[in-house]
């Protein structure tokens, strides 16, 4: 009945934690653009900021998860991106967050089979976007490697965000 | 908050993962299996084709935009972007493609390079 505990945290205390997290986030998404990840694919990623989304989802809930993604991704964006880099993740983000709280709710795997859901969704949504910004259907299958490197990832970062829900308390 | 045994990965999770990676082999393998020798290459910028060319002859082609430019060079009978001014350098560290269907994606740019056949 760890569902119940999300309310106990108080409003005030959420919008302090969502400028702690966005910042954690941020540099999470700038420890991860140090490590290149050769899949030819823009964007693909390990998702160690969705570590902080997950985190957040549990604990916080829905609404600060999506303020927390959007702040996160806008500015870091703004700093060390651009226009195409903020839509193509936000894409990601959206699916993402929407299908970790479908998972979530639907109870049939812990947060590891959450995170996994999340990763694929996230993948998912960017190469979604990279075929609207391209015009062109056939890089699909992109998807399959991005949907494997995304559900070994979500496993890794599903099981560091278990550790940490079981042992931080906000 | 209760001090259950919350597992940190339950069989379910496996389950998902392994159906996951499962079904990415198999259809990968089911699509690299269809895919055979291309004979032109597609250079598509902004979802138009600017230039074709026959993978049997070794040439280069600069793609120029307003966004920037990709050195595209076939040698070999296979296809490499060379050369790109774009931020995340994606397509140039993109492996060799020659088979019909590969391509290479330069998303900064709008570019999509394709094997036709
Ligand atoms: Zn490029």
């Amino acid at each position: 009945m760890s569902e119940n505990k999300v309310n106990s945290v108080s409003q005030n205390k959420i919008t302090a934690l969502s400028g702690v997290f966005i910042a954690l986030a941020m540099i999470l998404s700038y420890l991860e653009n140090l490590i290149p990840i050769n899949v030819a694919v823009p964007g693909v990623k390990l998702g160690l900021a969705n570590l902080v989304t997950i985190v957040s989802l549990f604990k916080l809930g829905l609404k600060p998860t999506i303020v927390i993604s959007i702040g996160r991704i806008v500015l870091s964006g703004v700093l060390f991106g651009n226009v195409t880099v903020i839509i193509y993740s936000l894409a990601g983000a959206f699916l993402s967050i929407l299908v970790m709280y479908i998972v979530k709710k639907i109870k049939i795997f812990t947060v590891t089979g959450v995170s996994i859901c999340g990763a694929v969704a996230h993948n998912f949504g960017q190469i979604i976007v990279a075929a609207l910004i391209l015009e062109n259907a056939n890089i699909m299958y992109y998807m399959l490697v991005l949907a494997a490197i995304g559900a070994l990832a979500g496993t890794a970062i599903g099981i560091l965000s278990g550790i940490i829900l079981k042992n931080i308390r906000f | 908050m209760k001090p259950e045994k919350e597992k940190l990965i339950s069989i379910g999770d496996i389950v998902l993962l392994a159906t996951v990676i499962l079904l990415c082999v198999v259809v990968t393998v089911l699509l690299v299996t269809s895919r055979e020798d291309g004979l032109e290459v597609e250079i598509v910028s902004d979802g138009e084709v600017v230039k074709t060319m026959e993978l049997k002859k070794d040439a280069e082609y600069e793609v120029v935009t307003d966004r920037g430019t990709n050195l595209v060079v076939i040698e070999d009978g296979q296809v490499t972007v060379k050369e790109a001014d774009c931020p995340d350098k994606v397509c140039v560290n993109h492996k060799p493609i020659s088979m019909t269907g590969e391509t290479i994606i330069c998303l900064p740019h709008k570019l999509v390079i394709e094997i036709v056949e």
